[in-house]
């Protein structure tokens, strides 16, 4: 039998989600005897335009070129398969997309700004293109990604948690920190995956692995007001790593206000 | 002289991390052009950072890169620190720097494993390399493993860690999980000993080139966390001055900047570590290095993944020094109250001098945000680098000979490309 291919394509983000294959150990070298990779420019195999079962993508896309290159890969994959929050959700790059940031940070940063070409947008790779599975997190859980290799190479669909951070402390038992030490925590609202590392960490969740299902924002900025946060602080809190996400654009953006910041 | 005409051009560049590519040309026996153009799209971080309050900015600039989140964190905590003028507790220093050389461990063994020596060794990728050295990568691949394991203990995860904050840290590792984590650095200290040795025999090509190290230096021990930035020709400046004699330029072709010294390229990371700090080597290091019998400073810039070998070595005996005696802390973070003003960090990232500038209002929000990734300031120092290694490997090599070369100059420097664009402001003059 031929081993399936499979494929890792970078887009704009920090390389963190290609980590959970990098960062695999043994891991690594066991996969690379049951597939083929045929594309993995940071492993250092490069074939752009093969042929593959699974691509993985890392990155949102945030310029032409980028655009072309996700509809390429579109064609060549059997099935497209996000990895993490940039390519799921946009990223933390997409809060350029909340004022029409583009032009002018583009100023801001670069001396000569005409070399920048780049879209008005920084989005989610399925706002292009169709896709077949997504892998929430900033980062992607490497055991969730290994996880779901495994299950596509069995022909399964991967399975796709999506219950809160709460339901993840219980199973933990970590001790609630919104409770316990009012603490305006994005548990309630955010899906699980990680393990419930920030709380159990005592600290706060600051939602990087985007919207659970069945959430109830309202109850959630409400509670946050109860807590003391100022309604930009609210709209921080939400308009994050994952401000593209459209349960929390919906949630964060009435309170935003230019730069976010306090009068 | 010869005629012939080359042109080579890489499109993407395999085992770097972040997308660049390479244009050579060579015409009658002379480079015509060369360029290392990073195309990585910007995200454009530090107008992300402005308008966030104090506290959110460990956690964004942990995005700028998956491989080295702590060195943003470290850099982040003690601007932020300076600025409303406090001092962390001598516990908090301790644990940033065993924080980091998890960070190194990681960042390094997946360097030199993974990216970098399967040019020296003859192979495309670490997979090919694997069924031919196996034990070699399987001890990188612990050693990579072992520094996760390192970030875990402080961080709870190893890719944009949660554990540290402004002041110190959320929470502080209990004597048992640190007793366990002691145990396991022990063991790997013989890992760490053959990986110097293997590192030192490796057939890198012989290439003396003149360039100017720079790094932090520390009063007492190997530069993590904290310093005075030094280089080999006379600079010894406080970070706040880093301004004053450091300028970055825009060019096109490309998303980052390039850095200069009083104008002229300089090296930051692993080799221009231990170039200035060789004094300031932990005794065991010391001994492991004279034994390599390749001496020290070095100006062969392929010497580079020895020094991160070394690294892995230092890091390694530093974690086991500073876990030591550990006891739980009575407190994990000091209490942060912001106030207005200025402050700037500086840490060695895995890949050099990683240096922030932050100014905040007096609720804690932050009004302007600079950040100088190490990849920006090699950038000058590696086209340099490029120039001078490819007439003394010699033009008239054969293209894929010439490509590999060029190649193997530039991952030596490990490159972070996602790190060197996304940032990098600049004096702009606005129309």
């Amino acid at each position: 039998m031929q081993r399936p291919h499979i494929a890792v394509h970078k887009f704009s983000s920090c390389d963190g989600c290609q980590l959970a294959f990098l960062n695999a150990g043994e891991d690594l070298l066991e996969l690379a005897q049951l597939v083929d990779i045929r594309h993995f420019l940071e492993a250092g195999i490069a074939d752009e335009y093969a042929q593959v079962d699974i691509a993985f993508v890392e990155g949102s896309i945030s310029t032409s070129e980028e655009l072309t290159r996700i509809q390429r890969v579109r064609a060549n994959s059997r099935f497209v398969v996000t990895l993490g929050a940039c390519a799921t959700a946009g990223g933390l790059q997409a809060l350029r997309n909340l004022d029409d940031s583009n032009e002018a940070w583009k100023h801001a940063v670069y001396a000569q700004p005409e070399f920048i070409q780049t879209l008005d947008q920084a989005e989610p790779v399925s706002a292009h293109i169709e896709v077949d599975f997504e892998l929430w997190g900033c980062p992607v859980n490497g055991q969730q990604v290994l996880a779901a290799v495994q299950q596509l190479l069995f022909g399964v669909t991967p399975l796709d948690p999506r219950d809160k951070v709460c339901m993840e402390c219980k199973r933990q038992h970590a001790v609630c920190v919104m409770v316990t030490e009012g603490r305006p925590c994005m548990g309630p609202v955010t899906r699980t995956g990680c393990g419930a590392l920030c709380p159990r960490f005592g600290r706060d969740c600051y939602a990087c692995f985007g919207p659970a299902e069945n959430l109830n924002t309202d109850a959630m900025s409400q509670r946050l007001q109860g807590l003391g946060l100022p309604p930009s602080d609210i709209a921080r809190r939400f308009l994050f790593i994952n401000s593209h996400a459209p349960a929390f654009h919906a949630a964060g953006r009435p309170f935003y206000r230019e730069g976010f910041a306090d009068d | 002289m010869t005629e012939r005409r080359v042109s080579i051009h890489v499109p993407a560049m395999t085992r770097v991390e972040g997308e660049g590519s390479l244009r050579l040309r060579i015409e009658h026996g002379k480079i015509e052009e060369l360029a290392l153009d990073i195309f990585e799209p910007p995200r454009y971080f530090e107008k992300f950072l402005e308008g966030r309050r104090y506290h959110e900015v460990m956690d964004i600039v942990a995005r700028i890169c998956g491989i080295c989140p702590i060195a943003y964190q470290m850099s982040a905590a003690q601007a932020l620190e300076n600025a409303f003028g406090i001092t962390p507790t001598a516990w908090v220093r301790d644990m940033r720097r065993v924080f980091y050389c998890g960070e190194w461990l990681q960042s390094h063994a997946l360097h030199v494993h993974l990216l970098a020596a399967p040019d020296f060794l003859g192979f495309d990728s670490v997979i090919g390399m694997a069924e031919k050295h196996p034990e070699a990568v399987r001890r990188g691949l612990r050693l990579q493993g072992l520094g996760n394991e390192l970030i875990r203990l402080l961080g709870a995860r190893s890719v944009h860690p949660v554990g540290a904050c402004v002041g110190g840290f959320f929470r502080a590792p209990t004597t048992e999980q640190v007793a366990a984590m002691r145990d396991r650095l022990s063991a790997a200290l013989p890992d760490a000993e053959a990986l110097v040795a293997w590192s030192a025999a490796l057939p890198v090509p012989d290439d003396d080139q003149a360039f100017v190290n720079v790094s932090l230096r520390h009063p007492s021990d190997y530069p993590f966390a904290e310093g005075r930035i030094v280089s080999d020709n006379g600079l010894d400046i406080a970070i706040d001055d880093y301004d004053q004699h450091f300028e970055e330029q825009h060019r096109s072709q490309s998303t980052a900047l390039f850095s200069a010294l009083h104008g002229e390229a300089y090296l930051v990371g692993p080799l221009a570590r231990l170039n200035l700090n060789l004094d300031r080597l932990p005794a065991a290091s010391r001994e492991l290095l004279a034994q390599t019998g390749i001496s020290f400073p070095s100006s062969n810039m392929f010497h580079s993944l020895l020094a991160r070998a070394m690294e892995i070595h230092i890091a390694v005996v530093e974690a086991m020094r500073l876990l030591e005696y550990y006891a739980e802390p009575p407190i994990a973070h000091v209490e942060v109250t912001p106030v207005a003003g200025v402050g700037c960090g500086a840490t060695e990232a895995p890949r050099g001098l990683l240096w922030q500038r932050y100014e905040l209002d007096d609720q804690g929000i932050i009004r302007d945000a600079r950040i100088v990734p190490p990849t920006s300031q090699n950038q000058a120092r590696l086209e340099v680098d490029l120039q001078q290694s490819l007439r003394a490997f010699g033009l008239d090599q054969a293209d894929d000979a010439l490509r590999l070369r060029a190649e193997t100059v530039i991952r030596n420097y490990d490159p972070c490309i996602s790190c060197a664009t996304h940032f990098l402001k600049i004096d702009v003059e606005r129309r």
